[in-house]
């Protein structure tokens, strides 16, 4: 359908494109701020803030997006989750970028949402979780958390590329990146400005039923457009454990042969299913680490038992596995790809 | 009253329009979207409904109403919306719009910017041969931004049609977008109807012990202390996940008739559930609420 760089972030309505015959040309073009640079047909030069990008993402090791095509299936938990465990390891230095403008979770997922941002002679410098959890998030800069950000697309880019260029992100290890349901302006962009530094891959998250399940597809078409590798695929919300009678039952519904399906059918590697516990959901909301929270949990047992264990990814990609595991294998796909 | 645009023209015989939004994605919008106009058009007063879903990169609407795999005609007046309700005679009264209907295939992703989203929601509001309809319900995707403010700006020139109702689930991370989304409609000046708390407790099937996954009563505090008319408290229920959710017709992609009938179903169906029936007080709600703006009273909120 429309490739990267097509359209301009601000082109009008009808833009016909930068690389048609009728750009710059086109009734549609006139007033339009590009119009110049699209009808004398000399090549555009590229954003000029993709050198400071680079320069600034160089110390970066791992780039990690998260996504999904439907909202509300877990996203920011996931990526708060993923962040946690990275950071378990004093070794390891780990940042968080939400750029998820209009709904920022992430700053109340870490328990940090009254913390502002700094700026010093080096930039930004993002809020810490603990010594190598480092969070960016447009949510650290609003005065108020009631104020909706009324934003439309061209200014929602010019933060996250100020989140890429301007934040002192220091050395780290993995930069996991929180984005908003959808296919537009935030995820475009991330991509464009991240395309020369690359990203390692994107893990995109989704909850069992095929209301979720077709917009999964549509982000797996937009991560094979635009050239994004795909780590792989989280189930979310998978089934539920009554916390009177232990019995599992499913309150989203694999109508469709769930994630499971969906990974066989597209050839994208199912990661694993987290059963959906009312307690990470409350850990979300008080900005705990349901990891530490809950060290008795079986989930956080399991992950301290398998963290070791390279099969992790290896093994049935059907089983059951809780929440934690996933680092373990994601950490096992980055080094491998190394 | 400002001078006429193609899209004041055409909704010119729309009565009400209702804008279903939320600041958190996945709580529940186009659910309640659907059951509202399901709801709305069991009524006795027998209303013509029209849902229009600008979620444009991820549309859910028709597959919640069984319509999955339509395409949209043109005709002479504009595009023609698909009706859930054609096989139940003569005179369908359930329209339907979406970026779904427009796409080849299902997986294909929209990857649209800001501006040719503008320009899809403006072709949706001008070029949709609505007819005469009682109520367009507008289901909106996350957040507060293009597709939002693009909405606002076209039908500023119908502003006394518009109403809105917000959606929450219960947790606070969802509530803080929620209380965004209200900034929002105080901001644009658009009366807001009522507050609906959606997937508010899961009731197990085993045992009936009531699980609050999400927490509880957070919507109904929160419409408290903004002054907001509560609409009411939906808790998760598996049956209307499932009917909402409903797999392919088996003859995937076949014949137009195969999927009205689908959709004759779920619109059948749904007045059995048990959502139904909690959903009729938020509709009556909703109705009174719309009655209450158009006399100009002072909403809660406005």
């Amino acid at each position: 359908m429309l490739d990267l760089d097509l359209f301009p972030s601000n082109a009008p309505d009808h833009c016909p494109g930068t690389e048609s015959e009728l750009a710059g040309k086109a009734d549609a073009c006139q007033g339009c701020p590009n119009q110049q640079t699209c009808a004398t047909s000399t090549p555009k030069g590229p954003d000029p803030a993709l050198p400071f990008i680079r320069e600034r993402i160089r110390s970066v090791k791992h780039k990690i997006i998260v996504l999904s095509g439907k909202g509300g299936v877990g996203k920011s938990t996931f990526t708060a989750q993923l962040g946690w465990a990275f950071a378990a390891d004093d070794h390891v230095q780990t940042g968080i970028m939400d750029v998820d403008i209009c709904g920022p979770s992430i700053p109340t997922i870490f328990g940090i949402a009254s913390e502002q941002v700094h700026s010093s002679s080096t930039g930004w410098s993002p809020v810490y979780v603990q010594d190598n959890l480092g969070v960016m998030s447009v949510g650290f800069m609003l005065p108020s958390s009631r104020d909706a950000v009324m934003w439309r697309g061209p200014k929602k880019n010019g933060l996250i590329s100020q989140f890429l260029k301007d934040v002192d992100w220091g050395d780290l290890d993995y930069l996991v990146i929180d984005t908003p349901p959808g296919t537009s302006d935030e995820h475009l962009s991330i991509v464009q400005y991240l395309k020369e530094s690359g990203i390692d891959g994107a893990v995109l998250v989704t909850t069992p039923q095929e209301v979720a399940l077709q917009d999964v597809r549509k982000e797996i078409d937009f991560c094979r457009k635009v050239g994004l590798p795909i780590l792989g695929l989280v189930e979310n919300m998978s089934g539920f454990v009554c916390p009177g009678c232990k019995t599992e039952s499913q309150i989203f519904k694999p109508s469709t042969g769930g994630a499971e399906r969906l990974a066989k059918e597209t050839g994208v590697e199912l990661l694993g299913k987290v059963p959906l516990d009312p307690r990470i959901g409350k850990s979300a909301d008080y900005g705990v680490s349901f990891l530490d929270e809950y060290p008795d949990s079986p989930a956080s047992i399991a992950y301290l038992n398998i963290i070791d264990s390279e099969s992790v990814l290896h093994g049935s990609g059907a089983l059951t596995m809780p929440l934690l595991t996933f680092v373990t294998g994601i950490k096992y796909i980055l080094d491998d790809s190394r | 009253m400002s001078e006429e645009t193609p899209i004041s023209r055409r909704l010119k015989s729309v009565r009400h329009i209702i804008i279903v939004c939320s600041g958190k994605g996945g709580v529940g919008k186009s659910s309640v979207s659907t059951q509202l106009a399901l709801s709305l058009h069991a009524l006795s007063s027998r209303p013509r409904i029209g849902i229009l879903d600008i979620d444009l990169t991820g549309p859910s609407i028709p597959r919640m109403l069984g319509l999955d795999g339509h395409g949209v005609h043109q005709s002479s007046d504009g595009w023609v919306p698909v009706y859930a309700d054609a096989q139940q005679g003569s005179d369908p009264r359930l329209a339907c719009m979406s970026v779904g209907f427009l796409l080849k295939k299902k997986s294909d992703s929209v990857v649209w910017r800001g501006p040719k989203k503008n320009a899809m929601i403006r072709q949706f509001l001008s070029d949709v041969r609505w007819g005469e309809l009682d109520y367009l319900i507008i289901d909106t995707p996350p957040g507060t931004s293009d597709e939002h403010l693009s909405l606002l700006e076209h039908l500023a020139p119908v502003h006394s049609k518009l109403s809105a109702v917000i959606v929450t689930t219960p947790q606070a991370i969802a509530l803080l977008d929620a209380i965004k989304c209200l900034s929002f409609t105080r901001a644009v000046k658009l009366p807001v109807l009522g507050l609906i708390e959606n997937m508010s407790g899961y009731v197990c099937p085993c045992c009936g012990e009531i699980s609050n996954m999400f927490s509880t009563k957070g919507g109904e505090e929160m419409a408290r202390r903004e002054g907001l008319t509560f609409l009411g408290a939906l808790p998760v229920d598996t049956e209307l996940v499932t009917l909402l959710d409903a797999a392919e017709p088996s003859s995937a992609g076949g014949p137009d008739e195969a999927i009205d009938i689908k959709a004759f179903d779920i619109l059948k169906r749904y007045q059995e559930t048990s959502s139904a029936k909690l959903f009729r007080s938020v509709a009556d709600r909703v109705v009174a609420g719309i009655a209450h703006v158009e006399q100009g009273s002072a909403v809660a909120g406005v």
